[in-house]
């Protein structure tokens, strides 16, 4: 960092660098739209961006386009365009919005979105197969899956150095072999080995800058809101995966953070309640969702989202790029391993995130549109709570439609939890200081 | 580890051999619809291991090989007292009512299996690991079985899951004791083809609730008991003197994974000849012998998965859009209709019905569009549409 540096500079540089990147990506987006130029569809657990991207394919994260149709207030009108062309209200938020752009030719808010020339998908996620078929159907496209086998129990979950995995990286390699025959045959021309080692170089720029700021949350005051701030960061990690502007907005993002830390500068106005969160954000009402929170000092320091939706990046893993095919196998394998793991074997990562992050509560949001994340919430919570001293709320809305999201019932909850939490606050001291009674005015209500 | 296991003779349905048919059916239909599981709890008492295995496909051969009983988990009609408080909203009946079996004691497993068919259902490993003291895991089935080297994957899948098997069990499988199980298997498809002959060429003999009690029992007791069951009752089927009624002949999609209640698919029958369905597709998953002289019979069976195999909108082939093959099923069966049915929150389900109408739109096909779920009790609603359906089709 620069000594000419101010902190009115660089406190909330990241958000603001974010908001643009973000915007200028959508803008390209609209231009290769206008012009016609080739796009692969990918989905953000095992976009292999890097590959695509070696091919000078514009990449298109449909879940980053629905999501965007919620924070923009319009996912209501998509999910009403799908549902009138016959999908249930009770599937996914987030394909409804992608068919109901497809189906308006791409409008978008941010823009319009260019038609799949390919589709590139994992099995990270059940929704990615249903979804790339709709448009296999619609376009009649290249459809490439790639079968990245996660965590086959609980007991071997996390363990990502055991013998099978040299197996099962081998698997995605060679599926990774046909994919680039297929990419080649599509752009007309090979891959070219020394810009794809760019791109993977970039990546490992990202991923160490990435493995930094998580690591300074884990301090008091947070540095950042997980989810808030966090899920401008994973768009960014996301769109520019693998580009000379991402890996520089990460590093400058990693000055940014370590003056916040340095400072003592919290990502909300006066922390009071560490919060981990598990799920997938409220989107239709996103801020206000987070305000629910920060009113009464809750900041969320770490999320379960920001482990599966950063495409491995919180692993550390660095490609090899004397053997580039080989380790970008290796990190799709443990990138959606890890991903899969944070959504259905998660107890033991928690546990241990509550312990690293000292966690006061841990908040369950399990939503209508994704029943991968969603499913197991509600039992996973029964062990948290039996293994760790920590409160725990369990609200169910959606990411992206507003008819199941109810403001006012969701604040009823969240109040009583914090209520929860100060009372035990409160008790909690009694017990330390028992002669000089509780200190009521250090729990925090909302104003 | 030891080679021999369990008497293969024995028998797990109280049945006798004589009983007339309309008394068999009876019987088996109340068996197929007993949470208690008795046909489990027998096994069991004579020492025997089970394997449960969700929805949709298992290669049941495996456990079959190692002497295990394997039993299709597929939930079931009860009230469900424990497994609710485990989920969220959202989620479709037959994840609770599995997990209430298992919860209730009421399926005794020693050995859980699940496939990464659907969001939800790859997330039963993991609740069945915090709540029951047996292993559970995830078998993942491939979805790009477009890759040339999916039965590669596939077969070392198997082998790894024959390991965890083995060690259950204590018994080591040879090759052999696996091709002697595949040929039992082949026998039990083979039959089941016959069934649903029966069921395609003179469906007035077998109404689609009889035929799926027929092929559910399967699920709970011994393949070569259920051969043996339906040698016999295939003639007995087929030597039938009911006359054939003015219905029409309609394809029921939809029940690949959550079962309808059987009281469902007795109303439907009471308008339509139901001459082909997905119900219970995994247990016909396969549609050829695999075969048995091959050096490598994993490998075998990793094939016939891949190549010689039905649909379902949960496995996903390049080969097989779901739409076409729905629309080859229709014509294959020469029915005049198909009964487009999804569970209610069965995600895979309802996404293909859009593509399904989408078809059979352009196709001019009729359809007849409805949701389900296990704990449905009335019917009245469903069959005044689906007659109203079907005199459209045959005043047509």
């Amino acid at each position: 960092m620069t000594a000419a540096v101010t902190g009115e500079e660089i406190v909330g540089r990241g958000l603001r660098e974010g908001k643009y990147l973000f915007a200028q990506w959508f803008m390209r987006l609209g231009q290769a739209a206008e012009n016609g130029e080739q796009a692969a569809y990918v989905f953000v657990m095992g976009s292999l961006a890097e590959l695509l991207r070696a091919f000078d394919l514009h990449i298109v994260f449909p879940e980053i386009n629905s999501l965007q149709t919620a924070v923009k207030k319009v996912s209501g009108e998509f999910l009403t365009v799908a549902e009138d062309y016959g999908y249930s209200p009770d599937v996914c938020g987030y394909v409804k919005a992608d068919v109901a752009m497809q189906l308006q030719d791409g409008r978008h808010p941010m823009g319009r979105i260019p038609r799949p020339s390919i589709a590139v998908l994992t099995n990270a996620c059940n929704t990615y197969l249903k979804w790339a078929e709709i448009w296999d159907r619609f376009y009649h496209i290249p459809l490439v899956t790639v079968d990245v086998p996660a965590s086959r129990s609980a007991a071997t979950s996390g363990q990502l150095d055991d013998a099978a995995l040299e197996s099962d990286r081998r698997f995605v390699e060679q599926q990774l072999r046909e994919l680039i025959v297929q990419l080649e045959a599509l752009t007309g021309r090979p891959l070219d080995m020394d810009r794809f080692r760019q791109v993977l170089h970039d990546t490992n720029r990202m991923t160490r800058a990435w493995a930094r700021i998580l690591e300074l949350n884990r301090g008091t005051p947070s540095v950042f809101n997980a989810l808030m701030d966090g899920t401008v960061y994973l768009g960014v990690a996301n769109a520019l995966r693998g580009t000379p502007e991402g890996a520089l907005y990460f590093e400058r993002l990693v000055e940014e953070m370590e003056y916040k830390a340095a400072h003592g500068i919290s990502a909300i106005e006066d922390e009071q309640h560490r919060l981990i969160f598990v799920g997938v954000p409220c989107y239709p009402i996103f801020r206000r969702f987070h305000e629910l929170f920060a009113e009464w000092g809750g900041s969320f320091v770490s999320s379960t989202y920001l482990w599966f939706a950063a495409g491995g990046m919180n692993l550390g893993f660095e490609y090899d790029l004397d053997r580039p095919i080989e380790s970008l196998a290796e990190g799709v394998l443990r990138s959606v391993r890890a991903a899969t793991d944070a959504m259905m074997f998660h107890d033991r990562a928690l546990l241990e995130a509550i312990d690293v992050f000292h966690a006061d509560g841990v908040v369950y949001h399990p939503v209508k549109s994704c029943r991968t994340v969603s499913t197991g919430l509600a039992d996973s919570r029964r062990v948290v709570l039996q293994q760790r001293d920590v409160q725990c709320l369990y609200i169910e809305s959606d990411m992206m439609d507003q008819r199941v999201v109810s403001e006012a019932q969701l604040k009823n909850r969240i109040d009583a939890f914090f209520e929860g939490l100060n009372s035990r606050r409160l008790r909690r001291r009694a017990q330390e200081a028992p002669v000089a009674g509780p200190d009521a005015s250090a729990t925090r209500v909302p104003a | 580890m030891s080679t021999t296991f369990m008497n293969e003779t024995m028998t797990l349905l109280d049945l006798s051999p004589d009983a007339p048919l309309d008394e068999a059916l009876a019987a088996l239909r109340e068996v197929v619809e007993d949470a208690e599981m008795p046909t489990v709890h027998r096994w069991r008492e004579a020492g025997g291991k089970v394997l449960g295995h969700f929805q949709v496909y298992f290669p049941e051969e495996l456990a079959h090989a190692a002497g295990m009983l394997p039993v299709k988990v597929r939930g079931g009609q009860m009230d469900r007292r424990e497994a609710d408080s485990h989920f969220g909203s959202y989620l479709c009946s037959i994840l609770r009512s599995s997990l209430e079996l298992a919860l209730t004691k009421r399926l005794e497993l020693d050995m859980f299996v699940t496939h990464p068919i659907c969001d939800a259902a790859r997330n039963l490993a993991g609740l069945w690991a915090r709540n029951l003291p047996y292993p559970s895991q995830i078998l993942y089935l491939p979805q790009n079985p477009n890759s040339a080297h999916a039965p590669e994957y596939l077969r070392n899948e198997y082998a790894r899951v024959l390991g965890d098997i083995e060690a259950v069990s204590g018994f080591e499988v040879s090759d052999e004791a696996l091709r002697r199980s595949m040929a039992i298997y082949n026998e039990n498809r083979r039959l089941l083809r016959e069934l649903y002959a029966v069921k395609r060429e003179t469906p007035w003999l077998l109404p689609v609730d009889e035929a799926y009690v027929l092929v559910a029992v399967g699920g709970l007791i011994r393949r070569e008991e259920h051969n043996e069951l339906l040698r016999r009752l295939i003639p007995r089927i087929t030597a039938r003197s009911h006359r054939r009624q003015d219905k029409i002949r309609v394809v029921f999609e939809g029940g690949f994974c959550e079962q309808p209640p059987l009281d469902l698919l007795r109303a439907i029958a009471e308008f339509c000849y139901v001459v082909d369905d997905d119900l219970l597709i995994g247990l016909r998953w396969i549609l050829e012998d695999a075969p048995t002289d091959t050096p490598d019979p994993l490998l075998a069976l990793a094939e016939a998965y891949l190549d010689h195999s039905s649909y379902s909108p949960v496995q996903h082939d390049l080969r097989k859009p779901k739409e076409k093959m729905l629309l080859r099923r229709i014509r294959e069966s020469r029915a005049d209709a198909a009964i487009v049915a999804a569970a209610k929150m069965c995600e895979p389900g309802l996404d293909e019905q859009v593509a399904y109408m989408k078809e059979l739109d352009t196709e001019r096909m009729p359809y007849f569009v409805t949701e389900f779920e296990e704990k449905m009790t009335g019917f009245e609603h469903l069959q005044i549409q689906l007659e109203t359906f079907a005199e459209n089709i045959l005043f047509e």
